[in-house]
């Protein structure tokens, strides 16, 4: 379970958000809209632990996230949030499956090379595996990032404007395999998106006004 | 998938710059491993040489030029001594032992010298096969000698005139090889040795076909040891003042030397060192660049879990391992070259090799590191400070 309370934050600049509590349960795949100046990528950065806000709480799993230090932070969100951004951004001097063993190397994991073919294969790119990111397509690339973030198994799913850079055939498959893969690893999914052709798929939806 | 394996991955993502920087810092460590190795040796060469001669009388001149003809066997000498002078010096009690030297004849460019056993005392000379010279034109020659000429035991050859060159021959005796000197690791090696008397009847049956009159024996130097430390200041003086001949101490003339050849390392040195400096900067900026294309590859592994520690040790250790590969072919590429230029070399008297190791060179890659460490501090630090929340938001 994750919840936001009272949450708000100040820019550098004195302008302040407040952001309304939410709860978001166990599995649940949510939808965050907004237009853009809206506060939605402060508050998924609030989510997931790279931006402390400047009043309220955060809690995952009832961890306060912004109570850890800062090195046990980090580990929690390796651990506990997998992140897909609008643009894949693999690193390029590694191969695909180097990767994906970044994500459980850094989380202080130990590598399984069994999980990193299964998520590959779910995903559909298991022979991609030894090829390196320049060698894949921008749709290939977008399921490597999905791989990724799924790899540690996630409480938490994140997805900020995964389908805002693909053409319609791609933005549905894309959606399709957050939504397989965040039931598959009984991850919470949360996507934050202006994209129209997202909203059908989900009933639960946050807006940020 | 440890950090320092991401470091190595991303440097041969680029591998131009990688090779730049590395070739950078390998240049200027080899030209100093070069300098190094090589004063180290010829200073130890010229030291080894002179080691147990305290003062060398010669023929008023260039008291340098004296001990490179007569310690090194390089120059020409600077005249000759009469001899009966020479002996009254010998048996002065300030002297503890004297070795006449009869220097004016070569074998294929190498110097037969007349001389006698204090000679072989001085030197510390042992026989590796036959045994030492007694009569006339009979030879005992240095272990480099025997086997760049090829001379056994029981060989004869002719003397030419001068101290280099062959054209001028001495045909009307021949020299016998009675004993092959051990390797001493200095000019011993390099010479033929005989008595003194071989050498003046070589020249009276040359002399006598251009002009008929006797002329007084004469020698070229004295190599002195002396008898107490006293002799030092006394026996210089004496020589300088009361005779027509000059006393050069051979420590002396060969720091001279040094601290002439030392003003070309020192300016090498300097290059080297501004070669490296350049390095580091090459290597600054590199990792600089692009840590600004890489800043999204550093926040992504923060959101994968990475510590901003395990940011810092992944750019600190690029810079690293550039500089300590670098100075390490460096070290191997400046033994490489001073082996060749060994190879290469013709006398054997300062013969350099690349395959002797030192202790210093091990400041050489604690150089380097420091070097990489200098050059990666500033973007490590960047990298550890840098705001994944900023980097991200642009996008």
């Amino acid at each position: 379970m994750i919840s936001l309370k009272s949450v708000s934050h100040s820019y550098a600049t004195g302008k302040t958000i407040g952001f309304k509590d939410w709860t978001i349960g166990h599995g649940e795949q949510w939808l965050l809209l907004g237009d853009s100046g809206s506060g939605k990528t402060t508050l998924l950065h609030i989510l997931t632990g790279i931006l402390k806000p400047t009043q309220g709480e955060v809690k995952i799993n009832d961890t306060s996230i912004y109570g850890l230090s800062p090195k046990a932070l980090d580990q929690f969100r390796g651990r506990n949030i997998g992140i897909i951004f609008q643009r894949p951004h693999l690193i390029k001097s590694l191969s695909i499956a180097e990767n994906l063993s970044l994500a459980p190397q850094f989380a202080k994991l130990p590598v399984n090379e069994a999980r990193i073919e299964e998520v590959l294969s779910s995903l559909g790119i298991a022979e991609k595996r030894n090829a390196y990111p320049n060698e894949l397509s921008q749709g290939q690339l977008q399921r490597v990032s999905i791989a990724r973030a799924v790899i540690n198994k996630p409480e938490l799913l994140i997805a900020d404007e995964p389908t805002s850079s693909l053409d319609d055939k791609n933005a549905h498959a894309v959606l399709e395999l957050l939504l397989k893969q965040s039931g598959i690893n009984q991850a919470t999914l949360v996507i934050a998106t202006h994209d129209k052709r997202v909203k059908d798929a989900f009933k639960n939806t946050y807006q940020l006004s | 998938m440890s950090p320092l394996k991401i470091s190595w991955k991303s440097l041969w993502s680029k591998p131009l710059s990688a090779a730049l920087n590395i070739m950078l810092i390998a240049f200027g460590t080899g030209i100093l491993t070069i300098l190094l190795l090589a004063s180290t040796q010829i200073s130890d060469k010229l030291e080894n040489n002179a080691k147990d001669i305290d003062v060398v009388v010669g023929a008023k001149g260039s008291p340098l030029q004296l001990i490179l003809s007569s310690i090194y066997y390089i120059d020409f000498p600077t005249g000759n001594i009469p001899l009966k002078e020479a002996m009254e010096l010998a048996h002065n009690p300030l002297v503890k032992r004297a070795a006449p030297l009869a220097l004016g004849d070569n074998y294929n460019g190498v110097r037969i010298v007349g001389t006698d056993s204090n000679f072989v005392r001085i030197y510390g000379l042992k026989v590796a096969a036959g045994k030492f010279w007694q009569k006339d034109f009979e030879t005992t020659i240095g272990s480099a000698v025997a086997k760049a000429e090829k001379l056994k035991i029981g060989d004869h050859f002719y003397g030419a005139h001068g101290l280099t060159g062959s054209t001028d021959v001495h045909k009307s005796h021949q020299y016998t090889v009675n004993g092959i000197l051990e390797p001493q690791g200095n000019v011993t090696d390099n010479l033929i040795l005989t008595n003194v008397g071989s050498v003046w009847k070589m020249h009276e049956e040359h002399d006598h076909h251009h002009e008929e009159t006797e002329q007084p024996k004469e020698l070229t130097s004295l190599l002195i040891q002396y008898r107490s430390p006293m002799s030092v200041a006394m026996f210089p003086r004496m020589v300088n003042e009361t005779t027509n001949m000059q006393a050069a101490a051979p420590a002396q003339e060969s720091t001279r030397l040094f601290s002439l050849i030392g003003v070309g390392v020192d300016t090498l040195q300097w290059f080297a060192v501004l070669i490296m400096l350049i390095a580091a900067i090459s290597v600054f900026v590199n990792l600089y660049n692009s840590l600004k294309e890489r800043s999204y590859d550093l926040a992504i592994m923060r959101i994968l879990g990475a510590s901003k520690t395990k940011l810092f040790v992944i750019v600190i250790a690029e810079g690293i391992m550039l500089t300590v590969v670098g100075t390490l072919l460096g070290v191997l590429l400046g033994h490489l070259v001073l082996q060749i230029i060994g190879s290469y070399q013709e006398s054997g008297q300062a013969k350099l090799s690349g395959l002797v190791f030192m202790n210093k060179e091990l400041y050489l890659f604690v150089a380097g590191l420091m070097i990489g460490i200098f050059a990666a501090i500033i973007p490590a630090v960047q990298a550890y400070r840098s705001n994944i929340s900023k980097i991200l938001s642009k996008n």
